[in-house]
């Protein structure tokens, strides 16, 4: 079976996949149980399957495995712990911002990449950046609320 | 423990330690252990009973003062867990932080129901806070025996049983820990006085945010069993269709994959999930045609027109036709809600484990473990004794989602295959095949004196009849299973009269024999587009007579809570006292207003009010809602952030059903299958939302899971008749329909 390496959390790995085209989702989920990522469409439309890519949030559902070949990938697992939690999941903490929490990993993936690029967003950038992230227990003030905190406003 | 093991909760408490899980990792990256309970200290007494009348049942007291409490009654993202941590908390005085709950373990917790009409905290708390107080005088008994004084100058407080005059005391864990308290729950053990409140009524964090937050949580999704197979269930192309074939050579090219078939029943399993969700996808299968369904477009003049089973008087006061013939204004509307779906973020999932001896195990997310049990258990020949639901978070799901269904999936599959199986749906099939919210048709009539009093009210609704029964698992009709057909939504009728001051009114139910497509309790059901009417009507009786559409509510209104919430809405939201529409609405190429709605749930439990700010585009039809006020009254709150959280997610929720969500079906077949056939609220649309939490220490206990989603769509409607001058009565408000409706602009009611 062929083999794909990749950096995964800041260490080296290689997953076997007997389809290069299965979505870095179901590898990270069954092979490296990182559970962090959610299947929540497999479309690309909802983000709860983000992951960080080379530092970009990156779809994994719609990823095939071969893509992540020699990249860099981080989840959610990746950013921190609740003893350690990175600055946007101590700010997520802070403010409750979850109910089910099915779509918390996508936010904070997207998030993380947003302030990455744009540390001091305004409201408008955020919304504009979570655009594509779906949230059905309508936790959206929160979140919203958790990543102005993170990002020191 | 070996890698990729996860025994079942009680097994791991056995085990005595946290809840670890070890994955096989890769040799480059360490062992992850997850501790679900990490105040979880001691293996709780074996042979603990679940019976709802002792105390044991509820409460394990551990020797390191730690307690672990058990509940019926299901967290689903609500923070139920924490906020009856809270209750108990304060009964047996010590910290909440210190109180691990575990909910719906159908093997070692007591049956409390199934969770829904936001019930948990009021049925399910209340339960678990009497055996609480009832704990609370045994660790006062226990303590008057160790520090030999009378239990009159003992109190419980922080975790110890010490003298109110002061001086050492001992801890609950050094009195009962690792025994049992052997005692009946006791109806009259008295409650701690709600003035002395320590930890109801304050902001206890969620643990499971935190480890929401990191991936840490175990959903039912991330369940793994030794020995599972994943599997992929192939649902009919129409609903009603039966299967004539399977071309198993479809599947060539993907690896260890089997075909499972019982009768229509189709699934795929595999060791690997990919080659599994590949299987189901490549399988060709050939089904018989079927077109059953009334289909959407049509939807409204159906439930006007369809068979009627039986009228349901279910209000009669006064007499309203002779009142109605009296008035000097009288008005009519009607109002339409579509079909709507729970839509949960993720798809539905369970694992099963189905053995030989006829013992099972399924770990579910469904909110109604114990009922779901005992229909499994009937429906596939299993015991039931020897049948025990495990409940795991999943994805949010508002009511019953698809959840009952993917537990039959997996269950059909484990007694079929001999071998533990999970089964995830994918995106179609929860926005297909999970039971829905139902359609509703209300047509009002009403009649306004010359004074401007409401002479008259008469609620007439079109609904689909609640069929007695369980609800029909798909995976059993598949496979040719005998069971129950009851198709149920829930109690659809109520808030269907308007709470204000009228003398003669009358709200009437035309039950329709059919429903176009199963139903389900989908979040405070049939309250939602009721209130919409109701509200919506109010406020066009108000338009009617020309009056602030506040202060016609207000006029007729006794009640000081239900005044209250209004007057703090109002006041919050910074309410301009004028009647609708606004005379100067018009901001730039904007049009913008305001609304009100007020509700009493199920018109004797919250009080809720709410106001909003949206701005309408007419040349794109779009609706803006640029903020929200609400004010909530519950009685006494138990956790004041977890309470809000919920009334914020009432509101985001519901204006994304009033604005987006219509399940669209024709003939065969669902025909919005995923985001963009069903959208639902996106970031750029979420509103500011401000909620006044006024609190009742001396009253009961209510749920808030669902209130605050009653008055929403109401308004809403109420705010874009300000800003616009035209009234929207049927949902959702896209942006097609309300263009529509600004270039044919209409009475703002039938006047008669
Ligand atoms: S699961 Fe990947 S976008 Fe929805
Ligand atoms: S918190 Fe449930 S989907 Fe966002």
């Amino acid at each position: 079976m062929p083999r794909y390496a990749f950096r995964l959390n800041g260490r080296p790995v290689s997953a076997e996949s007997w389809d290069a085209a299965q979505p870095l989702l179901y590898v990270l989920r069954n092979t490296f149980g990182l559970h962090g990522p959610k299947f929540g469409c497999g479309l690309g439309q909802c983000g709860a399957c983000t992951v960080l890519v080379d530092g970009r949030a990156t779809r994994s559902c719609t990823t095939p495995v071969s893509r992540a070949e020699g990249r860099a990938v981080t989840t959610l697992e990746g950013l921190g712990t609740p003893e350690q939690p990175s600055t946007l999941q101590a700010a997520f903490i802070a403010e409750q911002a979850a109910q089910c929490g099915y779509c918390t990993n996508g936010m904070i993936m997207t998030a993380t990449s947003l302030l990455a690029r744009n540390p001091r967003p305004t409201l408008e950038q955020v919304k504009e950046g979570l655009s594509g992230n779906l949230c059905r227990c309508g936790t959206h003030t929160r979140i919203l609320s958790a990543v102005m905190r993170a990002s020191g406003a | 423990m070996d890698a990729l093991t996860l025994l079942s909760r009680r097994d791991v408490l056995k085990a005595g330690g946290g809840f670890v899980v070890a994955f096989a990792f890769g040799a480059a990256l360490p062992r992850v252990a997850f501790a679900q309970a990490p105040t979880l200290s001691g293996a709780p007494p074996t042979g603990k009973p679940i019976d709802n009348s002792e105390v044991d049942s509820f409460i394990v007291m551990h020797a390191d003062g730690t307690a672990t409490v058990y509940m019926g009654k299901v967290d689903v993202g609500t923070g139920l867990r924490t906020a009856v941590a809270q209750l108990v908390a304060e009964e047996l005085g010590m910290s909440a932080e210190r109180i691990t709950v575990i909910d719906g373990d159908t093997g070692i917790c007591p049956d409390q129901g199934g969770t829904g009409g936001s019930t948990g905290l009021t049925r399910g708390g209340t339960e678990v806070r009497q055996a609480a107080a009832t704990a609370h005088q045994m660790l006062l008994a226990l303590g008057a025996a160790r520090l030999n004084r009378p239990v009159v100058e003992l109190m419980a407080t922080d975790g110890e049983v010490r003298p109110i005059a002061g001086g050492a005391g001992v801890g609950f864990g050094a009195l009962v820990g690792g025994r049992r308290f052997e005692m009946k729950v006791d109806p009259k053990a008295p409650l701690r006085p709600a003035a002395g409140y320590r930890v109801v009524g304050t902001p206890v964090p969620r643990p499971d945010v935190a480890d929401k937050c990191t991936g840490r949580l175990t959903y039912v999704t991330d369940l793994t069993v030794p020995n599972m197979l994943h599997a992929r269930v192939i649902r009919p192309p129409a609903v009603g269709a039966t299967l004539t074939s399977v071309d198993e050579g479809s599947l060539r090219g993907i690896p260890d994959v089997r075909v499972v078939r019982v009768q229509s029943f189709l699934a795929v399993v595999s060791k690997d999930e990919w080659a599994a969700v590949r299987a189901a996808a490549a399988l060709k299968a050939t089904w018989t045609e079927a077109r059953t369904l009334p289909g959407s477009s049509g939807l409204e003049q159906w439930t006007r027109t369809g068979a009627v089973e039986r009228d349901q008087e279910v209000l009669n006061r006064g007499d309203v036709t002779a009142a109605i013939a009296r008035a000097s204004t009288r008005l009519s509307a009607t109002y339409f809600w579509p079909y709507q779906g729970h839509a949960s973020l993720g798809p539905s999932c369970a694992v099963a484990d189905v053995r030989a001896d006829g013992s099972s195990t399924i770990w579910s997310a469904a909110q109604g473990g114990p009922p779901l049990r005992a229909t499994l258990a009937k429906v596939f020949g299993l015991p039931v004794e020897k049948m025990r639901i495990v409940f795991l978070e999943g994805s949010g799901s508002y009511g019953t989602n698809g959840s009952d269904h993917v537990a039959a999936d997996a269950v059909l599959l484990s007694k079929t295959i001999g071998q533990p199986v999970r089964v995830q749906w994918m995106r179609a099939d929860e926005h297909a095949w999970d039971p829905k919210g139902p359609q509703q048709l209300l047509e009002l009539h009403a009649g306004l004196d010359a004074g401007g009093r409401i002479v008259a009210w008469d609620t007439q609704m079109w609904l689909s009849t609640n069929a007695p029964g369980t609800r029909a698992l798909l995976a059993a009709d598949a496979a040719g299973l005998t069971q129950e057909h009851g198709n149920g939504a829930g109690a659809m009728t109520q808030n269907g009269d308007p709470p204000y001051q009228a003398e003669n009114v009358r709200v009437t139910a035309h039950w329709l024999k059919e429903a176009p497509l199963q139903m389900s309790n989908l979040r405070a059901p049939g309250k939602i587009a009721n209130v919409f009417a109701v509200e919506g009507f109010t406020d066009e009786l108000a338009a009617a007579a020309g009056v602030d559409p506040l202060a016609f509510r207000l006029s007729r209104l006794t009640d000081p809570r239900a005044i209250e919430v209004l007057t703090r809405t109002a006041e919050a939201f910074g309410w301009q006292a004028r009647p609708s529409p606004n005379p100067r609405a018009r901001q730039g190429s904007l049009l913008v207003g305001q609304g009100i709605a007020y509700m009493r749930y199920k018109q004797a439990e919250n009080y809720v009010a709410m106001a909003m700010e949206v701005a309408v585009n007419p040349t794109t039809g779009v609706i803006a809602v640029r903020r929200v006020t609400c004010a909530h009254d519950c009685g006494i709150i138990v956790n004041p952030d977890g309470l809000r959280n919920q009334i914020e997610g009432c509101i985001v929720q519901t204006l994304s059903r009033a604005l987006h969500e219509e399940v669209t079906f024709d003939r065969s077949r669902v025909t919005s299958v995923d985001w963009v056939g069903y959208p639902i609220l996106t970031f750029p649309e979420a509103p500011a939302v401000r909620v006044v939490m006024i609190n009742r220490p001396e009253l009961p206990i209510l749920g808030a899971g669902e209130a605050a989603t009653a008055p929403v769509a109401a308004a809403l409607a109420n705010a874009v008749f300000d800003a616009t001058g035209v009234r929207l009565r049927t949902v959702p408000f896209t942006p097609v329909r309300v263009k529509a409706a600004l270039t044919q602009p209409r009475p703002a009611a039938a006047t008669a």
